[in-house]
């Protein structure tokens, strides 16, 4: 096995954190239990696919990022931004804005991630038509999808088309340019600018890969504040001078549902959402699909688009986007006077780049236990239990559903008597005293919610 | 040495659950820690023969019997059974009807490739009655 633990972006705050079990219902990976009134993360099933961020009402569920003063520790500090910023604002912004903006944050040069788009099309071509590589092929550019591949999909991570993503592409290409202005590599900080948790992730631990070219990264939420406030006061803050789109359309639109696939030759196909990923995943496990050559899967509905850490609706800036791709006349139209040599003229370099090295393995967290013969006890035991849960899924456990908590019991994790069906039961026979089943309940739902409580959301002095 | 029993249902031509057995097998599989090709071929083998008693019989019923060592699966149909086995061993021959190929089934692949993928392969079949397959593979575990 790798590392124990993958790296996860997302926290919870524990004194922020109200129990409410929102997260631990939408959680695709079964990821998370109550205890003690608060939401626990099993590290090793988390994907940073972000669902619970997205649910949580009290922003309990926090995306770590890095001091955005760590990025003076280098003499030259590149923003990689994603394209989506440019369906962020009903305003039209230009490029030349948000480099004022990020340059006023202290930036040298800012630079869209999707550019390096632009190699991978042939190196994932390449790999497709290589007679020897599996199909179909799965893209590797979502980290979220990556890492539910390796602890739910075990047998499919053969089936990783082992591209890098277009940011490291980009990061390659600036860090190469500074390097050939004179600099030495640890004197260039790239810094990305993050619509959501599991590229936080990918880049402070990168699946099979040695290292990121990464740096560090910034949440997009931050830089579209700043946005924002800049352009409230745009008349007088900025000049109206429009740069020109330096992405190319299929650059423009990569990061979206059906920006990859539409651009490779070959039977490719899209699929969005954590939910319609894994079903399709199911399938293609069970060799159900024939005739594809490559599978475009994005955890986010409308692919980045819909990101976490974005705060237009997703359909919106999936449109804008579209229109500005459909606007792009000329590729490539560089600004007069640009001296940086562009991306395509390294794509010698960055093709010897692309690839990723290291085996993408397996991290199967589902089984319970390494033994078959105690694993099959352990399942009897789970089936067994089944036989008494309700089946209601109520979560009232603290697991999702009774199935995740007659697994939990197997595993030695938590107690039948955390089932309320067992405990009322329970009571009823004389078996458990009112006292014991009540202490279980608070020892799941903490004391708080046993208390009144006029501050909480709808009730009658209600304040956040 | 504990031995799991299961039972799964299949009603013919109902192309719309034809794969629930096989799925709920691999997902048991998994949390069991089988090696993943060992599951693929496991997953495979029950879900041809499954789509054969869909495609094929009226009904059938699937006995699954899980060891640490094997898995074995058994599945029995009521059906029109098999006249020329050897026939329906050899690949590409298929009886599947235009419509059920309409549905990207019946290549004829079915039979041979679960042979190929079985460690024990038995067929019995009796015209108008119908057709037991039975169909064993050893379970390595996968090193920690």
């Amino acid at each position: 096995m790798e590392k124990q633990f993958f790296h996860h972006a997302l926290k919870i705050v524990e004194d922020a954190c109200i129990g409410c079990s929102l997260c631990m219902r939408v959680c695709p990976t079964e990821a998370l239990r109550i205890k003690d009134g608060k939401a626990h993360l099993i590290e090793d099933r988390c994907v940073d696919c972000g669902e619970c961020y997205r649910k949580c009402p009290v922003h309990a569920i926090i995306i770590e990022q890095d001091d955005i003063n760590r990025i003076f520790e280098y003499k030259h500090r590149v923003a990689l931004v994603p394209a989506v910023i440019h369906g962020q604002f009903e305003k039209e912004v230009s490029m030349n804005e948000i480099s004022t903006i990020l340059k006023s944050m202290g930036f040298t040069w800012i630079y869209e991630a999707e550019h390096g788009a632009g190699v991978l099309k042939p190196a994932i071509e390449k790999l497709i038509a290589d007679p020897d590589s599996p199909k179909p092929l799965i893209s590797t550019y979502c980290p979220a999808v990556v890492r539910l591949i390796q602890v739910k999909f075990p047998s499919l991570t053969k089936n990783f088309a082992y591209v890098k993503a277009p940011l490291e592409m980009s990061a390659y290409y600036c860090r190469r340019v500074l390097r050939d202005m004179g600099y030495h590599n640890s004197e260039i900080g790239v810094f990305y600018v993050t619509p959501c948790a599991a590229k936080i992730a990918a880049v402070k631990a990168p699946v099979g890969d040695e290292s990121s070219q990464i740096t560090g990264v910034i949440n997009m939420d931050l830089l579209f504040n700043r946005i924002s406030k800049t352009l409230r006061n745009k008349a007088e803050y900025l000049s109206a001078e429009q740069s020109a789109v330096t992405l190319s359309p299929a650059s423009m639109l990569w990061s979206l549902t059906n920006g990859e696939a539409v651009n490779i030759k070959g039977n490719s196909m899209a699929i969005d959402g954590m939910n319609n990923v894994i079903d399709f995943l199911e399938k293609l496990e069970n060799d159900e699909i024939t005739n594809v050559d490559f599978l475009e899967l994005r955890a986010c509905d409308e692919g980045c688009a819909g990101g976490v850490l974005l705060s237009s609706n997703r359909f919106l800036v999936a449109e804008r986007l579209r229109n500005k791709a459909k606007n792009i006349i000329s590729a490539n139209p560089r600004s007069k006077g640009d001296s940086t040599p562009p991306i395509e003229a390294y794509f010698d370099y960055l093709m010897g780049k692309v690839k990723i090295m290291d085996e993408i393995k397996p991290r199967s967290m589902y089984s319970f236990s390494d033994d078959l013969e105690e694993a099959m006890k352990m399942m009897q035991k789970s089936r067994h239990l089944m036989c008494f849960l309700p089946g209601t899924d109520c979560g009232m456990c603290g697991a999702p559903g009774c199935q995740t908590l007659a697994e939990d019991i197997a595993r030695h994790r938590a107690n039948v008597s955390d089932c309320v069906f067992i405990r009322q039961t329970m009571e009823e026979k004389g078996k458990l005293h009112p006292d014991t089943s009540i202490r279980i309940m608070k020892k799941i739902w903490g004391n708080q919610n046993f208390e009144k409580n006029c501050f909480k959301k709808g009730a009658e002095n209600e304040s956040n | 040495m504990s031995v799991m029993s299961f039972e799964y249902k299949v009603e013919g031509g109902d192309f719309t659950r034809a794969g629930y057995a096989s799925s709920q097998v691999k997902k048991m599989l998994k949390q069991l820690g089988v090696e993943a090709v060992i599951i693929k071929r496991v997953v495979v083998c029950l879900y041809e023969a499954e789509v054969n008693i869909v495609a094929h019989a009226y009904h059938g019923v699937i006995y699954i019997s899980l060891s640490s060592d094997s898995i074995n699966m058994r599945l029995v149909d009521e059906g029109p059974g098999i006249p020329d086995i050897p026939r329906a061993m050899q690949k590409g021959f298929s009886t599947a009807s235009h419509e059920v190929r309409e549905m990207g089934f019946g290549a004829g692949m079915g039979l041979p490739n679960i042979k190929d993928n079985a460690d024990i392969f038995n067929i019995n079949s009796e015209v108008g009655k119908g057709t037991v397959l039975e169909i064993t593979i050893n379970l390595t575990h996968k090193a920690a």
